[in-house]
């Protein structure tokens, strides 16, 4: 494609899109079609088609809307609908020429919506993901020109660092960084990853990205390549997201058949092209080794770093791999500057971050919010609140990798180095809130059975550690433990943190360890009403014997 | 200027527990401890294959870094500091070995390693007389469908050296792993009992690098020990003739 078509195209879009009167736009990501909206969004083209008024009113699917908890989502003109059942398609068309269905409208301007700052998430909710133009015509695939027309790699790599953006995966490594890490490393053949291998119980984030606005992935991985100098990208994701993987699909032949992805892009004698390969359901997968060895058709095992990805990753070359949010991140930070990115968040946490609303909260489903934002803000005011008149108890953020955060650190801000002072991490952008029903003992069980299941097998104290802690954590809650039980627990924690190969053993004791900081008591409680919670020293039989 | 440099003939020096050391740049902190005597306990490390780093056993403390490091997959840098036995690593170790017998079914008494079982005498080196984790007791199997070998699930520390040697030296790569977490197992070919694998060349390298008595010779394990006592009652017999 040549730089003008792009233009054209976008031109085009908007001249047919000035010809409709009205827009009905419904959400067609997984939360909302669980709940019907793919059969909404055939009753409303269809009601519209009866009427006659095809020319008039644009019906498209759209990405999230971000209250997934009142799904099915559906936007008619300004008015934002909730709760919609297909049998509701023939009043909504009808209310266009008239008012608005009273009962049905979900008020845009409560705090969940108005609190928002939305960067990644921008266009969802306005375009067609499966429409290359309408994508187009919203500024998709604009940032990648301006990268391939006018800028040089180090330029981009530059821009990248001064934004302060990084990794959106959990670790927070800064983006900019190991842009410039890769770019350096020798090597003809290089190549860029995108993890999409969202795996953390109660995280949906990347899900919804790939879903809701696929073309803004290719494009930041695009300019993530010209950065480094690499010419095939490689997205990782997972099975279990079918619904990603079409879209993803569907938009990368839309980008190759267009010229957006391929030999010399807009002109330049850069070529780019993806693939997709998918998760066989390995929550390690999403550590970047053995993601990388789970695309080379190996088990999917982490390996010690370093050598690390940048220099030597997929086939021993090369690698940049990034999070699915990071490289969505890039063409906003491409057409409006670092500078103007900078200026978002806190001074060591820029930008905006997604999170996964779950628990016990009123508003359930996905927000983008600025860096820094008040922890009790995204509780209280956009997530509504505690259902019920219960009391908040505690918030799971980072899932099994992270922390629970109590009630008295809810004034913190959200941002990579308070959470990570609080014992918890910031991690892909999970937040489970529990309310005073939960037992925090039960929380760290079912994080730790997580962990344990998943576990490669790989390394001793990640395998049978956290099958060891799980054993512990279960005795705990059945009351038949003992305080040095206890101890054990504590000793076994520190352990498998620091010797375990990779983050997931490393971080498998995370919710152990933030539940005893915060919660001790619960732990001491169950033990004390044990019957044997005050003798024995909970040592086993020995069956094992040594030559002498 | 056309002459390139050879990086293996650059030499480092560094300090491992607190004796200086010098050795080439590329070699492993592993290498150079036991190249300079210094013991440093490992289980899935062995000469010649690929490093796999999973036993934990190694891992050492390095001055100025906040995470300890594997030493077999840690490669020497100049200046470096390094510490291989202090109370914190040995009780790692410790815990890290005790888990190992925790996980199966690991008896001594009736196991035909017993006395050459590396695993054996790392307990005895680690000072280990107890453990303190529940027992998982697993139902595992044996599998004796091959003529020569056989391999006891119940003995395996998942060490995946059997798994590296048969890939890596002997190329037949019939061994591999399945599953997660505890549950992971050493299969072979596509999880078929190991007499009907089809790539096994029975070259016997896996059971000889065996750190326990997971893979051994048939005819080698104790209830296979028959005495042939039909003697006595013949040469009775023979002599009763005779006379």
């Amino acid at each position: 494609m040549k730089p003008e078509e792009l233009t054209a195209m976008a031109e085009k879009a908007r001249k047919q899109d000035a010809h409709f009167s009205h827009h009905i736009h419904v959400c067609t990501e997984s939360g909302c079609v669980s709940s019907q909206s793919d059969v909404l969004l055939k009753n409303i083209t269809d009601e519209v088609q009866r009427r006659g008024l095809k020319s008039k009113v644009c019906v498209k699917g759209v990405g999230c809307m971000g209250l997934c908890c009142n799904g099915p989502l559906l936007k008619a003109d300004d008015t934002m609908y909730q709760f919609v059942k297909p049998e509701d398609a023939g009043a909504i068309v009808d209310s266009l020429a008239s008012t608005p269905v009273a009962e049905l409208v979900c008020d845009t301007k409560q705090p969940f919506f108005a609190r928002q700052k939305l960067i990644v998430r921008e266009n969802a909710g306005h375009i067609d993901p499966e429409s290359l133009a309408d994508c187009v015509a919203h500024g998709a695939y604009r940032a990648l020109l301006k990268v391939l027309t006018s800028m040089t790699p180090q330029q981009v790599i530059a821009e990248v660092s001064v934004s302060g953006l990084r990794g959106r995966g959990g670790a927070g490594f800064p983006t900019g960084l190991k842009w410039a890490t890769v770019s350096k490393a020798g090597g003809k053949t290089k190549y860029v990853i995108c993890n999409g291998d969202e795996g953390d119980p109660g995280a949906f984030m990347d899900r919804s990205v790939m879903e809701g606005d696929p073309h803004r992935v290719l494009e930041g991985m695009a300019i993530g390549a010209y950065a480094v100098g690499a010419g095939q990208g490689i997205i990782y994701v997972r099975a279990e997201y079918p619904l990603a993987v079409k879209r993803l699909t569907r938009a990368i032949n839309q980008a190759r058949r267009e010229g957006l992805l391929g030999h010399g892009l807009f002109g330049s004698n850069f070529d780019f092209n993806v693939e997709i390969r998918l998760g066989a359901g390995a929550f390690v997968c999403g550590e970047e080794t053995a993601l990388i060895a789970s695309v080379e058709g190996k088990r999917g095992m982490p390996r010690p770093r370093p050598p690390y990805p940048a220099n030597s990753g997929l086939h021993g070359c090369p690698t940049l791999i990034n999070n699915v949010e990071t490289f969505a991140n890039i063409p906003a930070i491409i057409e409006r500057g670092g500078k103007w990115f900078a200026t978002i968040g806190t001074e060591k946490s820029k930008g905006t971050k997604i999170f996964a609303l779950t628990g016990k909260i009123k508003n359930t489903g996905l927000i983008e919010v600025p860096m820094g934002i008040p922890l009790r803000e995204i509780i209280y005011d956009i997530a509504g609140g505690i259902p019920d008149g219960k009391a908040f108890k505690a918030v799971q953020t980072g899932g099994p990798s992270g922390g629970c955060i109590p009630a008295e650190h809810l004034d913190i801000t959200v941002d990579y180095e308070s959470l990570t002072k609080l014992g918890s991490i910031m991690g892909s952008g999970g937040m489970i809130v529990m309310d005073e029903t939960s037992n925090m003992v039960d929380v760290a069980r079912f994080f730790m059975e997580f962990c344990m299941t998943e576990s490669c097998g790989k390394c001793v104290p990640c395998r049978v550690g956290t099958y060891e802690m799980h054993e512990l954590l279960d005795r705990i809650c059945k009351r038949q433990a003992t305080m040095a039980d206890l101890n054990l627990l504590k000793e076994l924690c520190d352990m498998v943190k620091q010797t375990s190969l990779c983050g997931l053993g490393q971080s498998a004791p995370n919710p152990v360890l933030s539940t005893l900081r915060y919660f001790e008591n619960e732990y001491l409680n169950l033990i004390q009403s044990s019957p044997a919670g005050h003798t024995g020293d909970g040592d086993h039989h020995v069956a094992l014997e040594v030559l002498s | 200027m056309n002459t390139p440099v050879d990086i293996t003939t650059e030499s480092i020096t560094l300090q491992i527990d607190d004796k200086d050391v010098s050795c080439r740049k590329g070699e492993t902190v592993l290498q150079v401890a036991r190249e300079n005597g210094i013991d440093i306990p490992t289980l899935c490390y062995m000469e010649g294959l690929t490093v796999w780093g999973g036993c934990r056993l190694c891992m050492v403390e390095i001055a100025g870094s906040p995470k300890l490091q594997a030493a077999c997959a840690t490669v020497c840098m100049e200046g470096m500091n390094i510490c291989t036995k202090s109370p914190r690593l040995e009780n790692y170790r410790r815990m890290i070995v005790e888990l190992l017998f925790a996980e199966r079914n690991h008896v001594c008494s009736v196991c035909v390693s017993n006395g050459h079982c590396e695993l054996q005498s790392m307990a005895v080196k680690l000072g280990i007389d107890h453990v303190r984790f529940a027992y998982r007791f697993p139902h595992l199997e044996v599998d004796n469908s091959h003529d020569r070998m056989r391999m006891d699930h119940n003995r395996c520390i998942l060490c995946s050296r059997c798994v590296r040697v048969c890939a890596e030296v002997e190329g037949a790569h019939t061994k591999d792993i399945k599953g997660r977490g505890v549950l992971a197992a050493i299969i072979h070919d596509l999880d078929q009992n190991w007499g009907e694998s089809s790539t096994c060349t029975s070259c016997g390298k896996c059971v000889n690098i065996c750190p326990t008595g997971a893979l051994t010779h048939r005819g080698t394990a104790v209830g296979e020990m028959t005495k042939k006592t039909t003697f006595l009652p013949y040469l009775t017999l023979m002599r009763e003739a005779q006379l």
